[in-house]
């Protein structure tokens, strides 16, 4: 490269400056999880785990605080599903994309696309206002009580499966598109149902895909706020209840004690999606 | 394969991306639409009409939220593409085979890391109480602590942290496809820096700056957490207002035409955006 040598140094110490600034909000709201005083903030008062495994008051520690242990399941069962039914619906879009053909196709393509660049609140919001009309014509035409229709644990995992089915789509169609189909024709020339042929050489070839879309899939799922906080009944999940306890009782080192978990939750899974992606680059 | 057995497998396929687009994004957004054109006047009595758009426009509060959104929303856009063009420039490029991974997991990072908590490290730093005040009054740099939340300036920041990872993520898988022989062309036939800059690698980024800067200002502008939590209550975001509507206020009808209308006007940017620089959705955004 045409680059001299102060130059790059000044390149350099900017890449650098960079990561810094990339990492010094999560080390805050990292390191103040193990500071031994009622707040987030300096001074240092030594190291303690209260905050994580204290089960008496002024320092509840984060698996003794029930609220927060709560939200953390809520989050972990709508993740779960979520990520589930968005990593099916994108194998069937995956499939439909790549290997059949149809009329105005690439007009559906952008379609599928568009959830991706529809601000989340909106998705939130529209979502809420149609299951809500849908609810009400029930109640008035056939004096049905669709509880689901209402804010709650259904509308949620219908509000994130709305941006992330286009996500996994992506993924997952990314896969099939490098797959080599004379490995499905030899196997049918072998003999093998069309059923066969799917469940031992399609569908093994795109695994690593899809369970890469499934971990980014309930990460996201996870994390979101935007859609989820529209959507939200009784049954808060995690970020829900962190961000109600910020507002409202002010931040305590215990959110810390939250950010910690998730960090290393998030970093665990981030690795894990990161390791079945490696033979794919060797194959 | 029989013609019926492939016409089966079509419609299997089919319906299940039929259900979603059809239930959770068109229908709600014609929902919203609907809503959003109704005005009531006593309970389970509407009349349809513009009043909540023209209420919309006629409260100048409403109109500069927007306004003040969209304007914000542009700038963090601009910064997080020059902070981050320099960075994605030495991942694909200057970095050396070994480190380039390493260097692209590490801006990914935050993204791993939800919204909340990043929000939540950047109080913890910048409140008064907070770590860069109490360090520099300690270091005698300052003498009383300063408050540095809630401030236009501080907003701006947090929102370029946010999102330049989905900058920087569709600018190094352009320019890693860039052939370094372009470049070398470039100085040999005579070109100064920046004329390379400008006249080779610019164009050959192109693709990847606008699906950048769209993805960027999407997320800016629908974003929520960062600009209440760092701005305080005189933030002043367009999607408070939205939650203020609805959740607050219980006025779905308002709350329906200001999901229009900035659904409308980032629309028209994004559309904007894929004209002058003569893009498509398809080949941008997709791309990742």
């Amino acid at each position: 490269m045409q680059k001299s040598g102060p130059l790059l140094f000044v390149y350099r110490a900017y890449m650098v400056i960079f990561f810094i600034f990339l990492v010094s909000p999560l080390v805050a709201a990292g390191v103040f999880a193990f500071n031994d005083s009622m707040f987030p903030s300096l001074p240092w008062q030594g190291f303690t785990w209260d905050w994580f495994f204290s089960p008496v008051e002024p320092k509840l520690g984060l698996f003794h605080d029930d609220r927060l242990l709560q939200g953390m399941g809520n989050s972990l069962y709508i993740g779960l599903i979520v990520a589930t039914l968005s990593v099916a619906a994108g194998t069937c879009n995956a499939f439909l994309f790549e290997r059949k053909q149809f009329p105005f196709k690439n007009a559906l393509y952008v379609l599928m696309v568009v959830p991706l660049v529809i601000p989340g609140v909106i998705l939130g919001i529209s979502i809420l206002v149609f299951a809500s009309m849908v609810a009400n014509f029930a109640d008035a035409q056939f004096g049905l009580f669709l509880t689901w229709l209402r804010p709650g644990i259904p509308l949620v995992v219908m509000g994130q499966f709305s941006f992330l089915t286009t996500i996994t789509s992506l993924v997952i169609a990314a896969r099939l598109q490098k797959f080599d189909i004379s490995l499905e024709e030899a196997a049918l020339n072998l003999g093998a149902s069309r059923l066969r042929v799917l469940l031992t050489v399609t569908l093994p070839f795109l695994f690593p895909a899809m369970f890469s879309a499934f971990v980014v899939a309930f990460l996201v799922s996870f994390e979101n706020f935007n859609t989820t906080l529209m959507l939200v009944g009784s049954d808060a999940p995690l970020t829900i209840t962190m961000y109600d306890r910020m507002v409202k009782v002010g931040s305590t080192p215990v959110l810390n004690a939250v950010s910690v978990v998730l960090m290393l939750g998030s970093g665990l899974l981030a690795l894990l999606s990161v390791v079945a992606q490696r033979p794919k680059k060797s194959a | 394969m029989s013609r019926d057995a492939s016409r089966l497998s079509l419609i299997l396929l089919f319906a299940p991306f039929v259900l979603w687009i059809g239930l959770l994004i068109i229908l709600p957004q014609v929902g919203i639409g609907y809503t959003s054109l109704r005005e009531k006047i006593s309970w389970n009595e509407y009349s349809f009409g513009l009043k909540n758009y023209v209420d919309f426009l006629g409260e100048p509060v409403y109109r500069n939220t927007l306004l003040r959104t969209a304007w914000m929303s542009i700038l963090v856009t601009a910064l997080a593409l020059v902070m981050g063009f320099p960075i994605a420039y030495y991942i694909a490029k200057i970095a050396r085979e070994r480190s380039r991974a390493a260097l692209f997991l590490m801006c990914l990072i935050p993204l791993w890391v939800s919204d909340l908590v990043r929000a939540y490290g950047w109080i913890v730093l910048l409140r008064e109480t907070g770590v860069i005040s109490t360090a520099l009054v300690k270091w005698g740099i300052i003498n009383q602590p300063i408050e540095m939340l809630y401030n236009d300036m501080t907003v701006i920041i947090g929102l370029v942290y946010t999102v330049i990872l989905f900058m920087i993520v569709p600018l190094v898988s352009t320019l890693q496809g860039m052939d370094d022989a372009l470049l070398e062309a470039g100085y040999n036939l005579g070109g100064s820096r920046l004329t390379v800059l400008r006249r080779i690698i610019i164009p050959y980024a192109m693709p990847g700056i606008v699906s950048g800067c769209i993805i960027t200002f999407m997320l800016t502008a629908g974003s929520y957490l960062t600009p209440i939590l760092l701005g305080g209550k005189n933030s002043s975001w367009f999607t408070e207002q939205i939650y203020n509507q609805f959740i607050t206020r219980y006025n779905w009808e308002s709350g329906s035409a200001f999901g229009v209308a900035l659904l409308v006007f980032t629309s028209f940017v994004v559309w904007a955006g894929l004209r002058l620089t003569g893009q498509s959705l398809a080949t941008t955004v997709a791309k990742d």
